[in-house]
Order: structure tokens, then C-alpha cells, then sequence
């Protein structure tokens, strides 16, 4: 079987707002094939992390290399924000937030093709909210919404799939859903989903990356309680019996 | 009897620039009311009252003034707000009593008395003249063009600005144009509502829209309209009842809106009885 292709790679990245540093110490590339859970506590550098992967915060040292390409555009990455980064009165149908996936610096005049608007279709066909279409972002509930944020990132047709806390603010139905439709996705595309909630996302994941100020890659789906403890990473202890579970217990803080 | 009122010249270059403003005013409000920078308006608006205080100091046209304060100011709150630490709404509140301070001194240190300086601050679309229209047609000829042309872009980024960041789309220069159009827009409104009205002339229309319309590019169309109904029927009210123009103009406007906000709740009360009636 062939290795899997590198998608992008961080090298010794450091990185932060306003002169302070946020994540320190970050190496690690992502694979074609990979399916990675973003954990750490909240604060701790997730969002950071994303966003210089995303290329929209420029790291204070370090690099970062995205292959075959050369910078991290829509037909390698496809990127779903957190929700409440949204403004859901904003007067914008379903339609035009899946097609906005297709925006392009050198073509913002231009129309859309009927080709493209068959792609929107395509993919909102896919994700059953076709029917919806129409609608405006307001009037849909926090599945629908995350569906239509779904079709926005995958319309590109990107190698990687990027989800900023996906789960928040949605039902349960949605959930098991998302779940599916990331296992189906992983056939194809490497997806890397950012999540504080480790217990519902440890079973679905390959590998974790824990971020908390310091970013460690673990290349298993579970970590033992001597690792967390190694890494300051004050989450809740992940592990995997015949049925897959999870033990949750309370992490000691840092000054114990 | 109205059509009388079309003889007199003033009265014609009234409605001409009445219909311009209601243009530029219902394109530039949709996307002032959608991204939410009302407020950062409100202080493009006051700011502008320096250039005018300057230009009755130094005896250039005011209006040349209120360019220029309201651009720089918008371009000013911008950069303040995304590159440096100043909080948006303090950078927006120090701006707004920056350039009313500096219009006051000015204004104080004129000599004599400051001919016109209510038709600034309360608007009299009476006194339009014909540059002022000349000014009003290339904005609203200009804005409608940009507007055409970049409505994708202009949607989307408004919408979600991070992942039009993402895709490597010139935010902060689609962003510092449009803010200079918005501070064009509300400069060659003031004749019509004057500075402190004026925000009115890109609110209510829109927000009288969003009520029944959830579409960018509809709430446009339905603000010119109700923008262009509300500035003539004021128009036509200050003058029979003999009352200030940018006044009567907003007064009608707040009327088609609180009209318009009882309808939808009728028809609401309504859907929701027939809905009750059918099972």
C-alpha cells in the first residue's frame, strides 16, 4: 500500500496575539489520510492553532509548509468556524453561504457558472438540505446551519477538512450524524476537528493532537493518565475497552 | 395641486435629489444595517460636523470640510479598531466627539454670524442646489456600479469575514472602500436630513424591509423605494405644513416602519390562527 501523501507541516511553530504566546513548541503534519481530534482545555491555544494552520495568523517563528501546494487555498483546505462567530440575522440564504465557498480572489466580478450552482446543488442534495435552500441563515435550526457551513467548506472539493468545535450548539441527532458523514468524508479527505468535548469525539478519531500552551501529537486515539499528566494537559482521561467508552476523571490542577 | 409644485425649480431639484439620496442611501444602509456599523456611522456622521466648523472658519464650502473629516474618521475608527487596542466603540465614541469639538471651536472662532449652520444640522433639502445634485448623481451613479459589479464579494464578506480571509480575498481593501462610500453617502445626505437625522435616511427603509425580506440584494431594492416614499411624502408634507423638511421626512419614514411592524404582526396572528383552525 502506498504512504500516505503529507498534507502540510508545522515545524517548531510558535505563535500568539499581540507579542504573547499562545502555542509554543508545535511540530506536526497532517497525512491524506488522517482523521486528528484538536483537544485541550479552552484558552488553551486550539482556536490559535487553527488559525495559523488556516494562514490567517502569521506564527512569530517556526514554519509551515503545505504540500502540493504552496499556501493553504481552497482546493487544500475547507474550513467549518465556530458557530457563534456568525451573525444569524444576517439577511443571506442557504444557497448563497454554499456558494460563497466558491469565492476566488481573481474572480469577484465574475458569475457563477451553471456548473458551479450544480456543484452547490450537489453537495446541499448530499447533505439534505436541499429543500431548504432558499432559506435565510435565520430561520434554520443549529444542524441545519452546521449542514449548510458543511457544504460551504466541502463545495471546493478540499484534501482537508477543518471543524471548529462543530458540536456546539446543535442536537443530538445532529450529532451522530456529523459523525457519519466525517467517517464517509475520511474515505477521501483528511479531517482534523477541533473539540473541549473528548468524550463523544475520542471513539470517531484516529490520533489527538492535545493542546494546552504546549501542542503534543499522539499517534493513538487514547492517552493514559501518566501522558496527561506529563503534558500539564488537564482534560479528561480517554480509553477505549471492547465497547468503546470513556473513564472520566477529574485532572489534579497544575499547582498540585 | 402637487404638480404645481414641480414648476417651482427649487421644489424640482428637491425631488431630483431626494431620489438620489434615497439610492445611495438604501445601497449603502442595507450593508451598514447587515454588518451591524450603525453605531460606527453615527460616528462618521457627528465627526463630519469639523470640516464643516473648518470650512466657515478658513471660507470654503463646508461640504469640501465634511468630506474630508468623515473620510479620514472612517478610515481613522478602522484602523484603530482592527489594528491597534482601542475597543471599536471607544475609538467610534472618540472620533464622534472629536470632530463635533473641533466644529464648535471653529465655528466659535468665526467671525460674525454662521450663515446656514441649521440647514447642516437639521437638514433642509429645500436649499439643494444644482452642484450638490451634480455631486449626489456621480455617488449614487458610482455606488450603484461598485455595488453591481462586487455584490458577491460585498455579501460575503460582510457575512463571514474570516473565511473570505480563507480564501485569500483583499478584505481590508474592500472594507476601507466601502466605509469611504459610506462616508461620501452620509456627507451628501446632510443637506437632506442634516447631521444629526441623517442615520435615520440608512436605517429605517432598511429595517422596515428586513421585516418581511431576509435577501441582501432585495432589501436594497425595497429600501430605495420605501426611502424614495418616505423623502418625497416628507417632502411634500414640510411643505404644506410649512415644518422642517429633514424632520417630516423621518417622521414618515418612523411611521411606514411602525405601520409595516403592525402588518407583519397581523399577518403572523393571523397564519398562526388559520394554522390552529386546521387540526
Amino acid at each position: 500500500m502506498n504512504k500516505p501523501g503529507k498534507l502540510l507541516e508545522l515545524i517548531e511553530v510558535v505563535a500568539g496575539y499581540g507579542g504573547e504566546v499562545i502555542i509554543s513548541n508545535t511540530s506536526f503534519s497532517v497525512l491524506e489520510n488522517d482523521f486528528i481530534g484538536i483537544i485541550g482545555p479552552n484558552g488553551g491555544g486550539k482556536t490559535t492553532l487553527v488559525k495559523v494552520i488556516l494562514g490567517l495568523l502569521k506564527p512569530y517563528s517556526g514554519q509551515i509548509n503545505y504540500f502540493p501546494r504552496t499556501e493553504p487555498d481552497d482546493r487544500l483546505i475547507g474550513y467549518l468556524p465556530q458557530v457563534h462567530h456568525i451573525d444569524k440575522k444576517f439577511p443571506i440564504s442557504v444557497e448563497d453561504v454554499v456558494l460563497s465557498g466558491l469565492m476566488k480572489k481573481d474572480r469577484l466580478i465574475r458569475r457563477f457558472t451553471h456548473h458551479e450552482r450544480k456543484l452547490a446543488a450537489n453537495q446541499m442534495e448530499l447533505m439534505g438540505i436541499i429543500e431548504i435552500r432558499k432559506r435565510a441563515v435565520g430561520e434554520l435550526s443549529g444542524g441545519q446551519l452546521q449542514r449548510t457551513f458543511l457544504c460551504r467548506a466541502l463545495i471546493s472539493s478540499p484534501k482537508l477538512l477543518i471543524l471548529d468545535e462543530p458540536n456546539n450548539n446543535v442536537d443530538n441527532k445532529f450529532e451522530s450524524d456529523l459523525y457519519r458523514i466525517l467517517h464517509d468524508l475520511n474515505k477521501n479527505i483528511a479531517i482534523l476537528i477541533v473539540s473541549h468535548d473528548i468524550g463523544t469525539i475520542s471513539s470517531h478519531i484516529k490520533t489527538i493532537i492535545c493542546v494546552n500552551r504546549d501542542v503534543h501529537y499522539h499517534q493513538s486515539n487514547m492517552i493514559t493518565e501518566d501522558q496527561l499528566r506529563a503534558y500539564n494537559c488537564p482534560i479528561q482521561l480517554i480509553t477505549h475497552g471492547e465497547i468503546p467508552h470513556t473513564v472520566l476523571k477529574t485532572h489534579q490542577s497544575l499547582s498540585q | 395641486m402637487i404638480f404645481e409644485l414641480f414648476q417651482f425649480k427649487f421644489f424640482f431639484n428637491a425631488a431630483f435629489a431626494a431620489l438620489l439620496t434615497s439610492i445611495s442611501c438604501g445601497i449603502i444602509g442595507t450593508y451598514i444595517v447587515s454588518k451591524r456599523i450603525v453605531f460606527i456611522s453615527g460616528g462618521i456622521t457627528h465627526a463630519s460636523f469639523g470640516g464643516i466648523g473648518l470650512g466657515y472658519y478658513l471660507g470654503f464650502n463646508p461640504i469640501i470640510g465634511a468630506i474630508c473629516f468623515s473620510i479620514l474618521s472612517a478610515l481613522g475608527i478602522e484602523f484603530m479598531a482592527k489594528k491597534t487596542d482601542v475597543r471599536e466603540d471607544s475609538a467610534i465614541a472618540i472620533m464622534w466627539s472629536f470632530g463635533m469639538a473641533i466644529g464648535i471651536i471653529f465655528i466659535f472662532l468665526t467671525p460674525g454670524y454662521a450663515p446656514n449652520l441649521l440647514n447642516y444640522l437639521f437638514g433642509n433639502i429645500l436649499t439643494v442646489s444644482l452642484t450638490d445634485i451634480f455631486f449626489s448623481l456621480l455617488l449614487a451613479t458610482g455606488i450603484t456600479i461598485f455595488f453591481v459589479l462586487f455584490i458577491k464579494p460585498i455579501v460575503y464578506i460582510s457575512f463571514d469575514e474570516e473565511f473570505s480571509r480563507t480564501r485569500k480575498i483583499r478584505v481590508d481593501l474592500l472594507n476601507y472602500t466601502l466605509i469611504s462610500f459610506v462616508a461620501l453617502t452620509i456627507v451628501l445626505s446632510i443637506k437632506v436630513a442634516g447631521i444629526i437625522l441623517v442615520i435615520s435616511l440608512l436605517t429605517i427603509p432598511q429595517a422596515s424591509a428586513n421585516l418581511f425580506i431576509k435577501d441582501f440584494r432585495k432589501i436594497i431594492i425595497y429600501s430605495v423605494l420605501i426611502g424614495f416614499i418616505g423623502s418625497m411624502g416628507g417632502l411634500i408634507t414640510s411643505y404644506y405644513l410649512d415644518i422642517p423638511s429633514g424632520a417630516a421626512i423621518i417622521f414618515l419614514l418612523v411611521l411606514i416602519f411602525i405601520f409595516l411592524r403592525l402588518l407583519k404582526f397581523l399577518l403572523t396572528r393571523a397564519r398562526q390562527q388559520n394554522q390552529n383552525q386546521i387540526p
